[in-house]
């Protein structure tokens, strides 16, 4: 009989995890159907090669390459980011065009774009996008703001999802102004509590948010089915998709999108026991999210986009206090379930590879952007899989013997031993079609081990 | 007493300073003895920064601090007087990009080493650019991008200025982000600075204030 999932060992959840990725089931829950045995076989060995670059246990056949554009694939179809976000076909079609071009061993989807629409049904005012604050023909941009005030930790910390439906929501999404007259559930409690805590429900401005509520979801699945059927076609090519959920650094949660960069930087200094206190009552919370995705999905790799723990931004001992526990901790909760967490720490990080090296090894794959890489590879890479490196800057005015060379600098440093995927160091818009496929190119030419 | 206030807003004792502002205040102090001190203490964190002894935090604290100090004053001023400043630099975001956390490092680092900083804020379309240059005489332009958007928009920028005719008139500077010497070329700028404090050295030697 087969194991329980509560009596493996976290290495045994993530080697099951890693089987689930290799044998996919399609968007209805059946066993996917590839296009042709060759596109089975080449689909099963990019992850055989990913999977033993990130475990380190054995050398792969070859260093693997992944592509992990911003919008360049929209631009490269000849659509507008705009178009992409509304036109799902299109969005499909562009990032489908995108994969078969270029051919990496790993993609991220086409989930770049999301949709437009259900940002416009909200009212959604976190973020700019094409044709609502940006131009059309720009991605979408963070509009940063205080979406939490200094005064609201005691707020966040007592039921951080009370604070989310009655406070946050209802200041990011216009349409859902409603929201802030919502009942507490947990008030819901015997036959005295149900008359009374329904009475909200039934005002008109609540039942207008749960309208809109309601359409945004409804669009939101409509573009989920279209980007459902994109992963079958995609995985049935012979492409895995590398990343299909996220979650993030405490730290970042509230220094992004609910106090802001300027905020978490006051908040250290004037109310450093609240902050810290937030960034442990959000831990568990983003290891359920990771993991809930992974499990849902069957799919170990969880992607971590991190903002402010980059060089600068913090000092070294402020970066140990509140940046790292929390990351940390989030890493290993994710870990201990078998998922991998894939940071990206995109701009520069040498300050902080000797402090993030402290992990288990073959737990992690890390996207480097800027960084010292040999540093990185002495440090952070004895213990995780780390990809990227490879410049925008080269990629959008570069000759294609600069990138050609570039990788193979990059490989010659970094892929002795395993543990290397050659990658674009941070999501691009713009670069040259020819500079992004002599990454593929070099790679699958140069990156043989021999 | 006057050390103290220097000392206190670059150690970032916020309640201390403004404590010792209200005092000053409340003697009767000339309020802009009390503003030039305030100001001796941000050329400090200004320092402390370009040593790594400070970062980013820091500076968005002293700055704080700064504004809550100027709001105690304020009220007492009779008239505001401009401090002498090395000279006039043009600052923006470029078109397309609404980054602004490294452009207003830049700027705060400019402005505490005594230039005199036009910010036109994020996402300026480059004839924004191009009127700020001209209204203002400045000698010297940064161009601020974090996505890799903005090499075109910053490329478009600098042409729009040599169509203005101005372009032998100014320094342009890039940085942000994905900026490196290879995009200073493919922009047509003059030079890219990797930090703040590579934009202030660039603006020293180009205003020959060194």
């Amino acid at each position: 009989m087969e194991k329980q999932w509560e009596d493996m060992s976290s290495d045994e959840k993530q080697e099951a995890l890693f089987q689930r990725w290799l044998t996919p089931k399609d968007s209805q829950g059946k066993d996917l159907k590839f296009q042709s045995p060759q596109a089975e076989k080449a689909y099963k060995e990019r992850i055989t090669i990913i999977k033993d670059a990130i475990q380190m246990k054995k050398l792969p056949d070859r260093v693997p390459v992944f592509l992990c554009p911003s919008f360049f694939p929209v631009y490269y179809a000849g659509i507008t980011p705009q178009e992409s976000m509304y036109d799902y076909d299109k969005c499909c079609m562009a990032f489908k065009k995108f994969v078969l071009d270029f051919e990496p061993d790993g993609n991220l989807g086409a989930y770049v774009p999301g949709s437009g629409r259900a940002l416009e049904i909200l009212d959604y005012k976190l973020y700019f996008w094409p044709g609502h604050g940006v131009s059309p023909n720009a991605s979408y941009q963070a509009n940063e703001g205080e979406y939490m005030k200094a005064n609201e930790y005691d707020a966040l910390i007592d039921d951080p999802t009370n604070f989310f439906s009655n406070t946050y929501l209802p200041r990011v999404f216009g349409t859902l102004e409603g929201f802030k007259m919502l009942p507490t559930l947990t008030g819901i409690l015997e036959m005295y509590g149900v008359a009374v805590n329904f009475i909200p429900f039934g005002l008109p401005p609540v039942q207008a948010s749960y309208k809109a509520f309601f359409e945004a979801g409804a669009e939101a699945l409509k573009w989920m089915g279209a980007m459902g059927a994109w992963n079958d076609e995609i995985a049935a090519a012979g492409f895995p998709i590398i990343a299909t959920g996220y979650s993030k650094a405490p730290f970042d949660v509230i220094g992004d999108t609910l106090r802001g960069t300027r905020g978490i930087m006051l908040d250290m200094y004037r109310q450093p026991d609240k902050l810290l206190e937030a960034l442990d009552r959000l831990t568990p919370l983003m290891i359920k999210m990771g993991v809930n995705t992974a499990q849902m999905v069957g799919h170990p790799l969880i992607f971590m986009p991190l903002h402010k723990g980059a060089d600068g931004f913090l000092s070294d001992a402020q970066f140990k206090k509140f940046y790292w526990p929390t990351f940390r901790k989030v890493m290993m909760g994710l870990i201990a379930e078998g998922v991998v967490p894939m940071p990206a720490a995109e701009g520069r990080w040498t300050t902080r590879l000797e402090v993030v090296q402290d992990l288990p090894k073959g737990k992690t794959l890390w996207m480097i952007d800027q960084s010292d890489i040999a540093k990185a590879k002495k440090t952070l890479g004895k213990v995780a899989c780390m990809y990227g490196n490879v410049p925008s800057d080269l990629l959008a005015v570069g000759t294609t013997q600069q990138v050609k060379d570039y990788v193979k600098n990059l490989i010659n440093t970094c892929a002795k031993g395993g543990g290397f995927i050659v990658s674009n160091g941070a999501f691009f818009d713009q670069a040259k079609a020819e500079n992004v496929k002599a990454i593929v190119d070099t790679t699958k030419e140069y990156g043989v081990y021999k | 007493m006057a050390q103290d206030l220097v000392n206190t807003l670059a150690d970032l004792k916020e309640q201390e300073a403004l404590k010792i502002v209200k005092d000053r205040l409340s003697a009767g102090e000339d309020p802009l003895k009390i503003l030039g001190d305030a100001r001796k203490g941000m050329e400090i964190v200004g320092k402390r920064f370009a040593s790594s002894e400070y970062f980013i935090p820091d500076l968005v604290y002293s700055g704080e601090i700064l504004k809550e100090v100027t709001e105690l004053v304020k009220p007492k001023l009779a008239k505001t007087t401009e401090n002498k400043k090395l000279g006039k630099i043009v600052f923006g975001t470029v078109a397309g990009d609404i980054h602004d956390i490294g452009k207003d490092i830049v700027v705060f680092m400019l402005d505490v080493n005594g230039f005199e900083v036009h910010d036109l804020g994020v996402d300026v379309p480059v004839q924004k650019f191009v009127d700020k240059i001209k209204e203002t005489g400045a000698p010297v332009v940064g161009l601020s991008g974090f996505l890799t958007l903005a090499f075109d928009s910053m490329k478009e920028t600098v042409e729009a200025i040599k169509a203005a005719g101005l372009r032998d008139k100014v320094k342009v500077m890039i940085g942000g982000g994905q900026m490196s010497d290879e995009i200073k070329n493919y922009t047509g700028a003059d030079a890219y600075g990797k930090d703040a404090m590579a934009g202030v050295s660039l603006a020293k030697k180009w205003i020959g204030a060194s």
